[in-house]
């Protein structure tokens, strides 16, 4: 379980730098919602199951849908 | 501010930042290792006590119940916020709405099916989730945020107008405030049955069965039934802000 908890650990680390050195916005928010998968499944290996599924819900559904649309309203107005 | 001096000012407080994680990381208690008392207290007595074998839970919405009704308000007051921006934004005079709306995308065979398989076994799930609270992991706030996002799923599948029909704002706004209101109902409710304030006064129940934990279930519920309002005003408001031409059908 610690080789779990070792590997979930680095992916999350990988994960992490991987959102930040993805620099076009619409691709970086699928990259954060998979990040966002990559912690819950670190919270699972942790024992904390509430959290995960906490976290599936707001950081890999909730928060990539806001910040689309968020991204696209911007673009929007670029437009103009 | 010259960039160079932008530059420096960086460094130095990225190094000031650096040392400071590294200290409270060393004075972390080691991995695995958790030295405070009340996790294993309550482990060991909230089984007995609550009749609950889900713990977190029973600490949420019992033994600090009243922090919980302040988060719950947080979300309340974030949803609502969020409305009335958006909203104020909306019908002020110089807002216009696009000129020319998104075309319709027209939605792949995978995204139309994959959409159309999960609604029922998500919700279903979200459901589950909000009724076991006590029982087996998750509760109100997990379950209510799966069941508010799985109406976006017919977005997904369909279009803008599918989306709108089966998540009625009404509904949403109604849910958001019984949940809300709700969890304040039952604290009063405690009080005229002669106990404190959110006290668990109703009968616990056996151990393990969905129908126990007393007022815990009722208060979970109600959260619940609130997060599952707020989530889906919070997405219908946020994509109205990028509408869907309506005519192309």
């Amino acid at each position: 379980m610690i080789w779990f908890q070792l590997l979930m650990f680095l992916l999350v680390a990988a994960g992490g730098t991987g959102t930040v050195l993805t620099r076009d916005p619409k691709k970086q928010v699928i990259v954060l919602s998979f990040y966002g998968m990559l912690l819950s499944i670190l919270f699972l290996a942790l024992q904390a199951p509430d959290v995960a599924l906490s976290e599936l819900a707001v950081g890999a559904v909730a928060l990539p849908l806001m910040l689309l649309v968020a991204i696209a309203n911007v673009r929007k107005k670029l437009h103009k | 501010m010259s960039p160079r001096f932008r530059k420096w000012l960086f460094l130095v407080s990225t190094l000031g930042l650096a040392l400071l994680l590294f200290w409270a990381v060393v004075a972390l208690p080691g991995f695995g290792n958790y030295p405070g008392p009340y996790g294993d207290l309550l482990n060991s007595v909230a089984v007995y006590e609550r009749h609950v074998t889900n713990i977190v839970t029973a600490v949420n919405f019992d033994y600090r119940v009243l922090d919980t009704l302040g988060e719950e308000f947080i979300l309340f007051a974030a949803a609502t916020g969020v409305m009335l921006l958006l909203r104020e934004q909306r019908a002020a005079p110089h807002y216009r709405l696009p000129a020319s709306p998104r075309a319709v995308f027209a939605r792949s065979d995978a995204a139309r099916w994959m959409g159309l398989g999960f609604i029922g076994a998500l919700m279903a799930f979200g459901i589950y989730i909000v009724l076991h609270a006590h029982l087996t992991p998750g509760g109100g706030f997990q379950g209510g945020a799966i069941l508010g996002s799985t109406s976006l799923l017919v977005y997904l599948a369909s279009k803008e107008s599918v989306y709108r029909r089966v998540t009625p704002k009404f509904l949403a706004e109604l849910a958001e405030c019984a949940g809300a209101g709700g969890y304040v109902v039952i604290g009063i409710g405690a009080l005229l049955a002669g106990g404190a304030f959110l006290q668990n006064v109703l009968p616990l129940g056996q151990t393990g069965n969905l129908a126990s934990s007393g007022t815990i279930w009722l208060i979970n519920f109600s959260i619940g039934v609130e997060v599952t309002g707020a989530f889906s005003i919070l997405f219908l408001e946020f994509i109205k802000e990028v509408p869907e031409r309506e005519d192309s059908a």
